[in-house]
């Protein structure tokens, strides 16, 4: 037999009668090509089939698998649990959000909020379809692409703890998004945007903390993005006092 | 209206002293507080502004009163956090900003020595002010 791994794992099943949040322990094999998502796997192919948990490529692009793992963010594709030895390892559910069943998390909220910046290109005028696409330079793509890696996976929503004490804020990951959008050499729509960014429960209800950018494994920057939209809406709010006849 | 579904939901709240849990939140934290010695200070810039319009004798009791080994150490710990407030806000400017000098993007290095730099010669030029 080989060496084994405690994982201790979080459960919640609200069909039983009065549901409680706790751990419970599985031992697993501690093998050096497996990430946190196979000891899961393994647990419920081998030892307990009624665990719940999301997951889907295996290789850090569908965003489906983040999670609680020893209290940090993180993705369980892309967690070896070599690095994790000897354990026990925590795997809890994502933070900040309400637990649907062990280790599933409920992501509504944010599916709003991401609405509500309206990520995707916005033209005062539509050209038509015959005209062909609106053309964009390798620069102005380098311009915004890192904020367009977002795999919506949720860890930095996870890490920040503005999100965790007051709901309401937006949040880093829909807030980079729309600063991507902003960016965009082919979209018109930053006024539109800035008008939501800029509402108490947007761009500056962040503190800075720092933290989504630490935790995003995509390297996209939710913070930055979030400070330069803040300096997005504070030029704006100057430039309509000063030049009013500028601002539209 | 709370549907059945999420009545049952488990609701993860966050402990009160959530920010001993990483040291960047303490770090985050430590520098929310420090505007509380800013604050302080501002105080007591008012104060000094105050004896100085009351005449001499009032200076020289706002003098004393300032050299009292407890205000020094308060407004010790004041600097050290303004200072952490400052370096914090430095150390932000980069990616806050994106500047661009004909078409080109500035590298983020370039602007924080550029920030450290502007920080440098105003400090030179008070100390000038006080000292010479």
């Amino acid at each position: 037999m080989s060496e084994l791994i405690t994982l201790r794992v979080a459960r919640y099943r609200p069909d039983e009668q009065d549901p409680e949040y706790a751990l419970a322990d599985y031992d697993v094999p501690l093998r050096s090509d497996w990430a946190v998502l196979d000891g899961l796997n393994y647990i419920k192919d081998e030892l307990d089939g009624s665990l719940s948990y999301r997951w889907s490529c295996r290789m850090g692009i569908c965003g489906s698998c983040g999670m609680m793992i020893n209290g940090d963010p993180k993705l369980t594709c892309a967690t070896f649990l070599t690095d994790l030895a000897p354990g026990p390892v925590r795997i809890e559910p994502l933070a900040n959000f309400p637990v649907i069943r062990d280790l599933v998390v409920d992501l509504t909220d944010f599916m709003h909020k991401l609405g509500r910046v309206k990520p995707w290109l916005i033209r005062d005028e539509e050209k038509p379809v015959d005209d062909g696409e609106y053309l964009q330079t390798p620069a102005q793509l380098g311009d915004f692409k890192q904020f367009s890696m977002c795999i919506n996976c949720m860890l930095c929503y996870a890490a920040c703890p503005v999100y965790g004490l007051d709901g309401s804020f937006v949040g880093p990951a829909a807030i980079a998004l729309a600063h991507r959008y902003n960016l965009d050499s082919r979209d018109e729509g930053d006024h539109e945007r800035l008008t939501i960014l800029a509402q108490p429960d947007g761009v500056w209800d962040c503190t800075f903390v720092g933290e989504c950018s630490a935790a995003c494994p995509k390297g996209v920057d939710p913070a930055g993005a979030i400070q330069q939209a803040k300096l997005a809406a504070a030029q704006d709010v100057v430039t309509s006092l000063l030049l009013p006849w500028r601002s539209r | 209206m709370i549907s059945p579904l999420e009545a049952r939901y488990y609701r993860q709240r966050m402990p009160l002293l959530w920010w001993t849990r990483r040291r960047s939140y303490a770090t985050f934290m430590l520098r929310e507080l420090s505007s509380v010695f800013v604050a302080l200070f501002v105080v007591e810039l008012l104060l000094l502004v105050r004896a100085v319009a009351d005449g001499p004798a009032a200076y020289e009791g706002f003098l004393d009163a300032m050299a009292n080994p407890a205000v020094i150490v308060v407004n010790v710990v004041a600097l050290a956090f303004v200072l952490l407030h400052a370096v914090t806000f430095a150390n932000l400017t980069p990616r806050a900003m994106v500047v661009r000098i004909r078409g080109r993007r500035v590298p983020p290095r370039a602007i924080l020595a550029g920030v450290y730099l502007g920080w440098l010669v105003v400090t030179a030029f008070l100390a000038w002010l006080v000292v010479g």
